[in-house]
């Protein structure tokens, strides 16, 4: 039987706000336990939610960006359930009427080509404590610090079909987030987390098959992995004559396994209801024009006017945005090399990437910046040194010697393009090497390449090589 | 989700499901008493079925109002001392309770 | 001192006729002495009282005291008072020191009047006769065989035994009207949205309003211009402009339309206590006011639907007690769920544990759209009750109450008891400011037992509701009536 595999995610993004969704504490990362759980982090009695007006923008923002439905009116509902980490004994959450609804995003295959995913909807929630496991006398710990962080949970509808589909959305979602500057998307802290509802039914039946939920899942690797070992553990029971439980399972990548997540097994019954300390959100329009002010250019928009407008292959547009931070240090290297296009897409993302990767740095870390990569792209463009020479000028700006213009000046690297000054040479050459000369003539015409290299050796690589090509060429012949 | 619920009557098994989802402990020979309590107050809540609210949009609030937002600054500060003083047992400044296992 | 008005307070503390120490060493000797058999405080903050009270005098001697410098009050003890112990009368909370204050609280702290302790309440504010309480009952003054109402119960009574000028209280379904009419004193529950409910313990969020509990309309007043006013903490708090609550206090009342739904005058309701509503209604037409009858038709569902929307809220507001960052924890629990189910098992009361186990079946799956969606439904229809009867009257009267206090221990049957808030629960779905003042007494069992009178107010008008009190109480003398024992 050959098996269809249904996948839908549900991607949790902590808002990048400074306070947190309901109060007015800190958000920021690792600090020491319970030091940023105010009173109302901690639902002390008495103590009451107030919304924080930027989750509403960003989460309007994202909406925005998905083509999505900006309800005009949501409301926040109650999530019941016990948990430590949950101190109200209910999560405030949105049910019924969520912020984001009914939007799509474009997701690239390996093949090249394009599909599109829905997005069920996306809406505000309130992120938990967590669990220490410690040695605390045989007791779990509970740091209150993440509750109450906002999230904004973006529901996919099940329109994945491989764990590659799911990862190339799951990548997607993540560029988004952070061009959006909505969320830092580090996935290391937990500010980018993800569920994912596995199936798998006969290929060509409608009706999905039972599903399981793989919580919790966080890399992109672990991802496809804990899919895929999903995926093969329900054909295994499936093809075995048993039937798959609709349950929640967690991934273990030490032992590559999914597994029951017994203590959430219990059938939940959330008794969602309104909020009744929180009153209906509702956004006008002119905030909606105002949030709709600040999109920048999207991935896909900014990728296709790569291709349109510089000329660039699908490939390379679609490599320079994947992210904003690499889209963003492309365009201020091109402006610095006068619009060369074609040589800065090949710089950043060929030899930078290549020297960021081997020295495991982040494109904010690199010695080089995108001024000084333009500067030396556009010394390549008008000549003053040749792309060979180039290597060298960007090694020696990437050890801390200064810009290209000050390498090339201390290092003599300017290209010679004086005919004047390379004729003298060829002539030394060409007389110095009468034996070679005499082969060439007579027809052996590969050594026209060992008459460059001692030009350009003679020359330290500095001489135009177009230049000494033609030359050459001429006092060859005669 | 079932019609009007027609004269309710919980039992003893209905009872301990509810305690259980509101994570209430309640003596078993309590019990009775509680599942007579709540018919009877689910009784009263019944007449609730007689009228016809058809159309009715639900009211959520008194006031026809909407959330007021407010702005995106930190204004508290680590209370955690006067916070936690409460807290029936600590260590390490984290609530300890029993292990949750996953 | 302790029968003045806190007009008179002021004054004579403004006069130097007596210091803020004095009058507060005054009522802490009535409550340690005579109020003591009442059990109506929780908690006397003896010291803090003291203390706060030499402050008072200190700025009245710099000269920066305000009206109410120096005069003394009594916190329901749902009000979170730093660090204070605050109970809500449960076992639950037994142990809670609150590290901060409630908006109310912090108000009247800023207005310099000296907290002399804590009342006694219903458990969570969850009761009609301050029986559900875990520190027992409070007595009623007026025959301390009798309830006080509830769940402000110890509220009343502390102001009726003249305890305390004035003392805070809060109204989910009647729990500042019906102690105040079972008392003989004088509440206010104010618009929904009037008065912040930062630092109230909730009971349910959509109902709960805090308010006034004194001896007269004037004296509420006086307390209105302290507890009422915008509070950014409180979602559902409304940014309106507070009036000033005195002044229309004197206003003729000549042409009032007083609407009396017939809803409200039918069975049940006792024959004595109609008596004497019927007389004080007699005495409002004799004032100018005009007599209209109304029809609530949608009245009789409003105890069922509460029933629905107060259990549901409270369900889910009282998960936070679970043993883990304050309160109750019981002895060595087993695991998570032990830890859970004993602790709020041994925490909670009866009374709490049926109202949040009804809670959890309405909200629970396959239940809510029978149950609290159609609460909402209904609530809805018993607002516009009151709408389309505003379009006709100023002000609605009614007995506050349909009996008058009854006996400690005589109704135990929950939906009984429920029955007795018959008259003010709709006030609160509908979100309206009502109010209870002495109208009269009725013999019971040998006593002189106070009857209220309720008035109902549009949105926002407690101005008039106070104004309509005030020119009642200046022509009658219940309101100065005190318990004997405690004159």
């Amino acid at each position: 039987m050959q098996w269809e595999v249904v996948i839908g995610l549900e991607i949790h993004a902590q808002l990048a706000t400074k306070s947190k969704i309901f109060s007015g504490a800190s958000t920021a990362y690792g600090a020491e336990p319970n030091t940023q759980a105010c009173a109302v982090d901690l639902g002390l009695p008495g103590v009451l939610p107030v919304l924080n007006k930027e989750a509403v923008r960003m989460a309007a923002k994202f909406g925005l960006a998905i083509g999505a439905n900006v309800s005009r009116r949501s409301v926040f509902a109650r999530k019941n359930y016990f948990y430590p980490d949950s101190p109200k004994g209910y999560q405030i959450s949105q049910m019924e009427l969520p912020i984001v609804e009914a939007g799509e995003l474009e997701i690239e295959l390996e093949d090249g080509s394009i599909k599109v995913v829905g997005i069920t909807r996306a809406h505000l929630e309130e992120d938990a404590g967590k669990s220490m496991h410690g040695d605390f006398q045989g007791m779990t710990g509970i740091d209150l610090n993440r509750a109450g962080t906002p999230l904004l949970e973006i529901v996919s509808e099940p329109d994945m079909r491989s764990s590659q589909e799911a990862v190339a959305y799951m990548k997607k979602i993540h560029s988004l987030v952070q061009y959006l500057e909505i969320c830092d998307g580090n996935m290391q802290e937990g500010s980018f987390r993800c569920d994912a509802n596995v199936s798998v039914r006969p290929f060509g039946q409608e009706e999905y098959g039972t599903r399981t939920e793989l919580k919790n899942i966080n890399s992109f690797r672990f991802v496809e992995k804990a899919i895929e070992i999903e995926v093969e553990r329900q054909i295994d029971i499936i093809e075995a004559g048993g039937r798959i439980t609709q349950e929640t399972r967690l991934y273990d990548s030490d032992k590559n396994e999914t597994r029951s997540m017994r203590s959430k097994e219990e059938a939940n019954d959330y008794r969602y209801f309104p909020d009744p300390d929180l009153l209906p959100v509702v956004i006008e329009e002119s905030f909606l024009e105002a949030v709709k002010a600040t999109l920048p250019e999207l991935p896909d928009e900014k990728k296709h006017r790569f291709m349109e407008t510089l000329s660039l292959s699908a490939y390379d547009a679609a490599v320079l945005t994947a992210s904003r931070e690499v889209a963003e240090f492309f365009e201020v290297v091109m402006a610095a090399a006068d619009g060369e296009s074609k040589l800065s897409a090949n710089w950043v993302s060929g030899e930078l990437m290549g020297a960021l990767n081997k020295n495991g740095l982040s494109l904010s870390e690199s010695p080089v910046s995108a001024v000084m990569l333009g500067g030396m792209i556009k010394r390549i463009a008008d000549n003053t040194i040749s792309g060979k020479i180039a290597k060298e000028v960007f090694e020696a700006m990437w050890k801390g010697e200064g810009d290209a213009d000050a390498v090339i000046e201390t290092k003599g690297l300017k290209q010679i393009t004086d005919a004047s000054a390379i004729e003298p040479v060829i002539d030394e050459i060409i007389a110095n090497n009468p034996g070679q000369l005499e082969q060439y003539r007579g027809g052996k015409d590969k050594l026209f390449g060992f008459f460059v290299g001692q030009v350009m050796k003679a020359t330290q690589g500095k001489a135009n090589p177009a230049q000494v090509n033609d030359l050459l060429k001429q006092k060859l012949k005669a | 989700m079932s019609s009007e619920p027609s004269s309710p009557s919980l039992q003893k098994d209905d009872i301990e499901k509810i305690a259980h989802l509101a994570r209430l402990g309640i003596d078993e020979a309590d019990v009775p008493a509680y599942a007579s309590d709540l018919n009877n107050i689910l009784a009263l809540v019944e007449q609730m079925s007689a009228v016809d609210t058809t159309g009715v949009s639900p009211m959520a609030h008194p006031m026809d109002a909407q959330q007021r937002l407010r702005d995106d600054t930190v204004t508290e500060q680590n209370q955690r001392e006067q916070l936690m003083a409460n807290a029936p047992q600590t260590e390490a400044n984290l609530f300890l309770v029993p292990q949750v296992i996953e | 001192m302790h029968n003045k008005s806190i007009a008179e307070l002021s004054k004579g503390l403004a006069k130097g006729d007596f210091s803020s120490e004095e009058l507060t060493r005054a009522y802490l000797d009535r409550i340690n002495g005579l109020g003591a058999e009442l059990n109506a405080l929780v908690t006397v903050t003896e010291e803090q009282a003291i203390s706060a009270a030499r402050s008072a005098d200190q700025q009245r001697s710099q000269g920066d005291a305000g009206l109410l410098t120096g005069i003394p009050m009594v916190h329901k003890d749902i009000f979170c008072t730093e660090g204070v112990k605050t109970t809500c009368g449960s076992k639950m909370l037994d142990n809670f020191i609150s590290p901060y204050d409630a908006f109310v609280v912090e108000k009247v702290k800023k207005a310099g009047m000296p907290m002399l302790g804590k009342a006694n309440m219903d458990e969570f504010a969850m009761g009609s006769s301050n029986e559900t309480s875990f520190y027992g009952p409070v007595k009623n003054p007026w025959n301390t065989g009798t309830v006080p109402g509830g769940s402000s119960g110890g509220s009343a009574a502390v102001v009726a035994a003249r305890l305390t000028p004035f003392a805070t209280g809060t109204d989910t379904g009647g729990s500042i009207r019906q102690p105040a009419a079972l008392c003989g004193i004088t509440g206010l529950k104010p618009t929904y949205g009037r008065v912040s409910r930062y630092g109230m313990i909730a009971f349910a969020s959509s109902l709960d309003q805090a308010g006034p509990m004194t001896r007269s309309a004037e004296d509420a007043a006086w307390m209105m211009n302290v507890m009422a006013g915008f509070d950014s903490r409180d979602s559902t708090c409304v940014d309106k402009a507070v009036p000033d609550y005195c002044a229309p206090l004197n206003d003729d009342i000549k042409g009032l339309k007083i609407g009396l739904p017939k809803e409200y005058f039918g069975d049940g309701l006792n024959a004595d206590v109609a008596a004497v509503i019927d007389a004080a209604i007699k005495h409002y037409e004799s004032l100018g006011a005009e007599v209209v009858e109304l029809s609530l038709p949608n009245s009789k569902l409003s105890v069922p639907t509460y029933y629905v929307v107060a259990p549901a809220e409270c369900s889910s507001n009282l998960s936070r007690f679970d043993g883990v960052r304050f309160g109750h924890r019981c002895a060595n629990p087993e695991n998570l769920e032990d830890l859970y189910k004993r602790s709020r098992g041994e925490g909670f009361g009866a009374e709490v544990k049926r109202r949040i186990m009804i809670g959890t079946y309405a909200l629970s799956a396959g239940y809510y759209d029978a149950y609290y969606l159609k609460a909402q439904k209904l609530r809805q229809l018993i607002s516009n009750d009151f709408k389309t009867a505003f379009e006709k009257v100023d002000v609605i009267m009614s007995p506050t109450s349909p009996n008058v206090a009854f006996k400690l221990g005589e109704i135990s049957d929950p939906v009984t008891m429920y029955l007795s808030d018959i008259f003010t629960i709709a006030t609160n779905l509908a979100g309206l400011p009502g109010m209870s003042i002495p109208a009269g007494f009725v013999k019971s069992d040998g006593h002189d037992m106070p009857v209220g009178l309720q008035l109902i107010g549009n949105y926002f008008e407690e101005s008039r509701l106070l104004n309509v009190a005030h020119q009642f109480q200046m022509n009658t003398d219940w309101h100065l009536r005190v318990p004997a024992g405690f004159e």
